[in-house]
């Protein structure tokens, strides 16, 4: 379990006052998200498709950190969407990345 | 309200964003050397470049009372042939010399290859050469954790290279803690998608504390706002923050970093 915020940073508002500045925006967000993955499901390859990309298996699994009790959720979102290895790699593949680990081997 | 722009590529932007930018408080801007979309095909094309961050910029940026100053490198998105990149770095001393020039930079890493890091490996020794600040930029996305931890790893092997004088930018919450508790300076791109958002921008300054961390907009050719430091102060303030803790941010740190370089002004000055 990771350890609490210090006190001392915690923010400037108060939860209603929180909910009050960005409730709305969130919420569209995550509606968003559930539309992403209705898309997905409607893919004209078929609802299974998306599963054998691992950008779509990253994102399942990173959405389940969501509703994990404890702060710092937007880092462990970001730890699980990384490259967790240490070494440098032989040669560059290219120049972009996905935004998703697609484990050893590539994706 | 005045700000400084750390890191954005104006080369890649328009002279009207220079104006929106004066008109919104910006007094100063520093340009890191990046990959301009497309792998230059000789040596001669960083020095066309080199010579654009140092003559052409400054004077089209003095233009809306914005003091503008550049970094030299090459960028590991050019640093995968080591052969071509070294030619190109016989090229940087030249430019150390220039009265805009601040350092080395932006180096790192882009997929964490071994050429990539042998060629940061070389600029960092041109930096310890030279007595050059450092800008550093981190890998994208799934690789900016390892390649951060390893551009760390390199600096620190170079003994003469002072932590506090090298930022490392792009950090996000995985990586900003590792980063300052490592003595570095952290600064915070402020993108729509790929980086950190100016609320998740705020959302760190409250968790980690406001100590050797800045923001910028890295404003570029691609999905990017020359006005997002701006835009950052306002959600700073939406949060509560009070004008000091504003400043500080958006003006007062990055003066502290940048004013180790005897080159560094604002217009203010």
């Amino acid at each position: 379990m990771p350890s609490p915020p210090d006190p001392s940073r915690t923010a400037k508002k108060t939860a209603a006052q929180l909910l009050d500045l960005d409730f709305l925006e969130n919420r569209a967000k995550v509606i968003d998200l559930a539309a992403f993955l209705d898309r997905l499901d409607r893919a004209s390859d078929g609802p299974d498709a998306a599963d054998a990309d691992f950008r779509a298996r990253e994102l399942r699994r990173a959405l389940a950190i969501l509703l994990e009790d404890g702060p710092d959720r937007a880092s462990r979102v970001l730890d699980a969407l990384s490259d967790p290895t240490e070494e440098p790699i032989d040669a560059a593949p290219g120049k972009g990345a996905t935004g998703a680990w697609p484990g050893k081997g590539g994706a | 309200m005045t700000y400084i722009d750390p890191h954005i590529h104006m080369v890649s932007r328009t002279t009207d964003d220079y104006q929106r930018m004066a008109l919104a408080g910006c007094v100063a801007i520093t340009e890191p050397a990046f990959w301009a979309g497309f792998d230059r095909s000789s040596p001669q094309g960083f020095y066309d470049y080199f010579t654009l961050l140092t003559s052409t910029e400054p004077a089209r940026a003095a233009q809306y009372g914005i003091a503008h100053h550049c970094w030299i490198c090459i960028n590991p998105k050019e640093a995968e042939d080591p052969g071509f990149a070294r030619d190109v770095l016989k090229l940087v001393p030249e430019f150390l010399d220039k009265p805009n020039v601040l350092g080395v930079g932006e180096i790192g890493l882009n997929k964490n290859s071994k050429n990539e890091l042998a060629i940061l490996e070389e600029q960092i020794a041109i930096a310890a050469k030279h007595n050059q600040l450092i800008l550093v930029h981190t890998p994208h996305l799934e690789d900016k954790k390892k390649g951060t931890r390893l551009i760390m790893d390199a600096i620190e092997a170079n003994a003469s290279i002072d932590p506090g004088r090298v930022l490392i930018d792009h950090v996000e919450e995985h990586t900003v803690k590792m980063v300052l508790d490592r003595g570095f300076w952290a600064g915070m791109t402020l993108y729509p998608e790929t980086k950190c958002t100016p609320k998740r921008a705020v959302d760190i300054f409250e968790t980690h504390g406001t100590e050797r961390l800045w923001i910028n907009s890295a404003g570029d050719w691609g999905p990017s706002d020359p006005l997002a430091v701006p835009k950052c102060r306002q959600e700073m303030k939406r949060r509560g923050h009070d004008d000091a803790t504003i400043d500080l941010i958006s003006f007062g740190n990055p003066n502290a970093f940048l004013s180790q370089s005897p080159n560094f002004k604002t217009t203010l000055s």
